[in-house]
């Protein structure tokens, strides 16, 4: 179990969170640039000391303002991954993986990096430099490296987003299998809350240095707590797989029962993405009619008032939900339990391949 | 340039060969008036190698110390931001603009038999005016600026994520400045260490005035090219021509041997 509560002024506003995230599950914070995220992750690592906190793992504790302790960094048993992965240049692939492994001779370091780079897929970089690898190449050297330390958090900067949309999905499939392996809290920040829903077992929005709700990503989007929740949390996201149709569609059965349509391209494992206000909702019992493709039976979950709309959430049985007029929702008469029919167009609909 | 008009035709390229003649035609003549053999018999002369040798064992003894504190003294300068920095940084590059003979003059004033801290090194049984330990002191003083003003810009210019990452990673502080900050910082380095190293080879105000000219005690080849000039032009002509070709072939192979070993590594 990771704590951390913190207090720091940060330029224009002050930092003032409390987070806690237990062994093998990821804690996404997820906000704006600016929001105080990173701030968060430095505070975990020891790179800068907050006026008033208090940050522990396990049994041990790290930092405790209250008594004056501050563990230094390195020993404080963090895997950090940076933004922009910060190898070390002068170092090849493999004594990147084994700067933080000391005390055993050179070959049985590189036996242990290369092992690791192995797990990741780039074993046969072991010994190129970071200028020559590519992005997506760079994140997995990075994350080998952090977890070379056998640390005792994970904490990952963005790690997604200095690769490419086409290198972006598998790295993201590949570092949540990572994270759901190592069992170890891991902490993640991230300015796309798609990317947090993906990774994140539960995501915490952060706004001006105050993490502003917290839930599973489907929560947080069904009831935002507030309008910047709302706008933030954006897309909802579906698990499902795609089969290319004779009609130039692509259809995509839902993991869990359903199934939508997309004009956008897709084969295989993919995740649906689709805003919450392109989703119109119909009474149960309505028979398919206009020029919407997707038609999906649901049961409201929640029902949630945001400024002049409201956010309802529905369950499909995936999370979903749908942002639709006070008027609208006064007459559908919705409250949780109540049946309705979801529908949105095909061209609403985005395919990200897993 | 793939469009190039008049402006580089008729201003440009002139200017830069304006500029290089001026600067190389007195190099190019040292050597054209100094033949083979007068090199050789010049080496041969009373006192020519022993200055040579002095001025090559003094000047990798001064490089030597400002290498060793200057790094981190570099190192605290580029990475921290405290009050007075900006003091301090002007104060450690004042003797690049300090002229030769106020350096002497100083090091008199400061370290002599009189000068403030005299008493001090007199008593401490250590005798620096016009001994051999003079001479180093003089050409670190002088030289110590440039090897400090390129580490410091050269660990400015390190990614602030590569030494957190290293402390993130176990490493200490101390050990991510040996094994992270210098070998990323080693170009700058090098670089700095080729200028201090050049600048100490030529030194002559500070050395004359601290040191004095005494063979095979002070007088390193400068001091032995000035002392040969009023009688003897042709042999100061020939040590010039050693002096300017042991400062090349030294400083071309402090660049060449790191080059090729980790600048390249380093270098992004």
């Amino acid at each position: 179990m990771l704590r951390v509560e913190a207090q720091a002024r940060l330029g224009a506003f002050t930092l003032d969170v409390a987070l806690e995230t237990a062994a093998g599950s990821c804690l996404a914070l997820a906000g704006p640039s600016g929001a105080g995220k990173t701030s968060v992750l430095r505070v975990v690592a020891g790179l800068v000391a907050p006026e008033r906190g208090r940050v522990s793992c396990g049994d041990e504790l790290w930092l405790d303002t209250a008594t004056g302790l501050d563990v230094a960094p390195e020993r404080r048993r963090c895997g950090y991954v940076f933004q922009e992965y910060a190898l070390f240049p002068h170092l090849r692939a493999w004594q990147n993986v084994a700067y933080p492994i000391r005390g055993l001779p050179r070959g049985e370091r590189r036996r242990r990096a290369l092992e690791l780079l192995e797990r990741f897929g780039v074993a046969d970089l072991a010994d190129a430099r970071p200028r020559t690898l590519s992005g997506g190449e760079r994140q997995r050297v990075a994350v080998a490296r952090a977890l070379a330390r056998r640390p005792a958090a994970l904490l990952l900067d963005e790690p997604l987003s200095a690769l490419d949309a086409r290198t972006r999905a598998s790295a993201g499939r590949e570092l949540a299998a990572v994270l759901r392996e190592t069992g170890v809290p891991t902490l993640l920040v991230t300015h796309d809350f798609t990317e947090a829903a993906l990774l994140g077992d539960r995501v915490g929005v952060i706004d001006g240095g105050r993490v502003v709700q917290q839930g599973s990503a489907a929560e947080l989007a069904a009831s935002p707590a507030s309008s910047f929740v709302a706008d933030f949390t954006g897309a909802v996201v579906l698990t499902g797989t795609a089969r290319p149709d004779a009609d130039g569609l692509t259809h995509v059965a839902l993991d869990g029962g359903g199934s939508v349509a997309s004009t956008e391209p897709g084969d295989g494992p993919v995740a649906v993405s689709v805003y919450p206000w392109e989703i119109a909702l119909a009474p149960a019992d309505t028979p398919r009619s206009g020029s919407a493709q997707n038609h999906l039976p649901v049961e409201v979950i929640s029902v949630t008032a945001i400024g002049n709309r409201i956010r309802v959430g529905l369950a499909a049985p995936q999370p979903l939900s749908a942002e639709i007029t006070d008027a609208s929702a006064g007459q559908l008469a919705l409250e949780p339990g109540s049946r309705a029919v979801a529908t949105w167009k095909a061209t609403a609909t985005r395919l990200l391949s897993r | 340039m793939r469009h190039s008009g008049w402006f580089s035709f008729v201003v440009l390229v002139p200017m830069l060969a304006v500029v290089l003649c001026f600067l190389t035609l007195p190099i190019v003549a040292i050597f054209v008036d100094t033949g083979p053999l007068d090199l050789l018999s010049s080496l041969g002369e009373d006192g020519a190698l022993e200055a040579l040798r002095l001025s090559l064992t003094c000047s990798a003894i001064a490089v030597g110390f400002i290498v060793l504190f200057g790094t981190p003294a570099a190192y605290l300068l580029a990475r921290r931001r405290f009050r007075g920095r900006a003091v301090l940084v002007t104060l450690v590059e004042l003797p690049l603009v300090l002229p030769p003979a106020v350096a002497g003059i100083g090091l008199l004033a400061a370290l002599g038999p009189k000068g403030v801290l005299g008493g001090l090194v007199e008593d401490a049984g250590i005798r620096l005016v016009l001994t051999t330990a003079g001479v180093i002191l003089a050409l670190t003083f002088v030289a110590a600026p440039f090897y400090l003003r390129q580490a410091q810009s050269a660990f400015e210019a390190l990614d602030r994520t590569w030494l957190e990452a290293s402390r993130t990673l176990g490493a200490s502080e101390a050990r991510t400045f040996l094994r992270v900050a210098i070998p990323t910082a080693g170009p700058g380095l090098i670089s700095g260490l080729a200028l201090a190293w050049g600048r100490a080879l030529g030194e002559f105000g500070a050395t004359l005035m601290f040191a004095g000219s005494f063979r095979g005690i002070t007088q390193t080849v400068p001091l032995a090219i000035y002392e040969r000039f009023s009688t003897d032009f042709t042999g100061a002509l020939a040590l010039s021509a050693v002096l300017v070709a042991v400062s090349a072939a030294l400083l071309l192979s402090v660049k060449l041997l790191s080059g090729s070993a980790w600048l390249g590594s380093a270098a992004r």
